[in-house]
């Protein structure tokens, strides 16, 4: 049996329809309000049990000493900031660790960042989104949605780093 | 389960359950209907007020109940201003009042009255000299608070009361975080208006009280029936403020032992922090606070990260700021106390209870030094 009602448009303009309900529908409404807490439709508002995951145990934490791209995007005192290195192995990504300053959030969207990137060739990982990192973590509560794009932006500015340093150091190699 | 948020809400006392149960079940009357259940429901309201008058040293007529701190606030701060709009345009408040109080006077602001927004100092107190050079000739209406919300600082109302006073301005406080804590006198204050909230000292939600000195002028913002001297029209919440009343007799009678106990308790659980944890400032620690509140910055990690590790492992707490959509912005309060607005990011308050023992800070110290040692190993921002 369904619960939701509805507003209707037309003569019954602004009006709040039920759905024809049977049985002790009142009971329903009590049940909802007794029942333990769940994460509503609409809008995500809590984080789900795989972004408590990359929080509490973030994959790839760290620093590479000898890096081959390094960003560091945000400020501690507008709330998040993300430090991430690469290393890069035959055009692709065969290490990479972050460290960051944030939210839940900022912390499980970089954490789950490293992971999408880890392995995939340079031009793979500038195609990465901040969509797909958020559907990769099966969804982060609307107002956290900033977050991940911290995440995309410093992979995007590591990796600029990175093909900034190999075109100094072999400036003819994009031609060849 | 570890309830360290207080400040927050309190979970109602089991004798003020039982105090207000009668009045929700046979003792249901309209205290305006003049039948006997009426007349019951109407003397209980009645004693209800006087021993909160009692309670506040105010006098039964003076108090007038309402649905809660914010609406206490909204009554004293419009009604004030409103009454008195011939007379002047300038309110004077504090840069730390809660939104109940700054959003109301900046709606004011809209309005086109001028308010002044008195600064504090790194320990989170205002300053009466700077009330005083701040009257003018269009001054109406000064509103401070007496505890602060998120640093539990009490202010020097005392002195802000003698200026009001002698300079003939309403003088309105905010006492929601300071009636039940400390001991609460509206003549020792010299306020002609005081909020309180009746969730905030173990009673119910919803209810709340105003005081409001007599021959104060007040423009009541809702109309209706004559409840509440027209203050506040409304059939009265008699379970709700019988409630109100007992929990503030209780809170009032027990205080200084809970004072005495959770000053202890406070001490011992910053001292160790301090001791054990780097980088974390307490703040408004150098000026008098209310015993029950502690607000900690740790460094080079972020709040809302700390509250989820210490929810996850059962202890409740507050986050002095909330990373959303735009801006995380840092607690209005803290800023105006000069901290830095990174180290204001890291801000955890605790707000201890009457319930709360030795153990559970020792259960919450252990849970603090993992958290902040986790926490820190994935930050990017290193310690100095």
């Amino acid at each position: 049996m369904k619960m939701q009602g509805g507003r209707v448009s037309g003569k019954n303009r602004g009006r709040f329809i039920m759905e024809k309900r049977t049985g002790n529908w009142q009971d329903l409404y009590r049940k909802e309000r007794e029942e333990e807490p769940k994460l509503p439709e609409g809008p995500i508002l809590f984080y789900n049990d795989l972004v408590i995951d990359h929080f509490t145990n973030p994959r790839n934490v760290g620093e590479i000493s000898d890096s081959d791209g390094y960003a560091l995007v945000g400020d501690p005192s507008c709330g998040d900031q993300m430090k991430l290195w690469i290393k890069v192995k035959k055009k692709k990504i065969s290490e990479i660790k972050f460290r960051s300053f944030g939210c839940p959030g900022a912390i499980a969207t970089s954490s789950m960042v490293t992971q999408l990137a880890l392995g995939k060739t340079i031009d793979e990982a500038k195609r990465l989104t901040d969509d797909d990192v958020i559907s990769a973590l099966g969804g982060i509560p609307e107002n956290k949605k900033h977050c991940s794009l911290m995440g995309i932006n410093a992979l995007l500015a590591a990796i600029a780093d990175y093909e900034e340093k190999r075109g100094r150091a072999n400036p003819r190699e994009e031609e060849l | 389960m570890i309830y360290l948020d207080h400040n927050a809400t309190t979970p109602l006392h089991p004798a003020v359950f039982r105090a207000m149960e009668p009045y929700m079940r046979e003792q249901f009357g309209n205290a305006s209907s003049s039948y006997r259940l009426g007349r019951s429901a109407k003397s209980a309201l009645e004693a209800s007020r006087k021993s909160i008058a009692g309670c506040l040293g105010a006098q039964p007529d003076e108090i007038v109940f309402t649905g809660g701190g914010t609406e206490s606030d909204n009554i004293a701060i419009r009604g004030v201003a409103h009454a008195l709009r011939s007379k002047g345009n300038h309110v004077i408040t504090s840069h730390i009042e809660h939104h109940a109080v700054l959003n109301t006077c900046q709606d004011l602001e809209r309005e086109g009255f001028r308010v002044t927004y008195l600064p504090v100092d790194s320990g989170g107190q205002i300053n009466p000299d700077d009330v005083r050079s701040h009257i003018g000739a269009e001054t109406i209406l000064i509103t401070v608070m007496l505890a602060n919300n998120e640093t539990g600082v009490i202010q020097p109302l005392s002195e802000v009361g003698k200026i009001a006073r002698e300079e003939q301005i309403i003088f309105h406080t905010d006492a929601v975080q300071a009636v039940g804590k400390i001991p609460v006198d509206v003549n020792e204050l010299s306020v002609d208006l005081l909020s309180l909230s009746g969730h905030k000292f173990y009673g119910p939600k919803g209810v709340g009280a105003l005081y409001v000195r007599r021959n104060t002028p007040i423009n009541p913002p809702f109309t209706g029936g004559h409840h509440e001297r027209n203050i506040r029209p409304g059939t009265e919440n008699v379970p709700g403020i019988v409630g109100l009343a007992e929990a503030l007799l209780l809170a009032t009678g027990s205080l200084p032992e809970v004072a005495q106990k959770l000053t202890g308790l406070r001490q011992r659980f910053e001292a160790t922090v301090l001791r054990k944890i780097n980088g974390v400032q307490i703040n408004g620690r150098s000026a008098p606070r209310v015993h029950n509140t502690s607000n900690m910055s740790f460094q080079s990690i972020e709040g809302e990260s700390i509250l989820l590790h210490l929810d996850l492992k059962g202890i409740y707490a507050s986050s002095g700021s909330a990373c959303s959509t735009d801006s995380p912005e840092p607690s209005h309060v803290l800023v105006a106390m000069g901290v830095p607005a990174g180290t204001a990011q890291g801000t955890i308050r605790f707000s201890l209870g009457k319930d709360n023992t030795d153990d559970q800070i020792d259960y919450v110290m252990e849970a603090l030094m993992e958290i902040t040692a986790r926490l820190r190993e994935i930050s990017s921002v290193r310690d100095k």
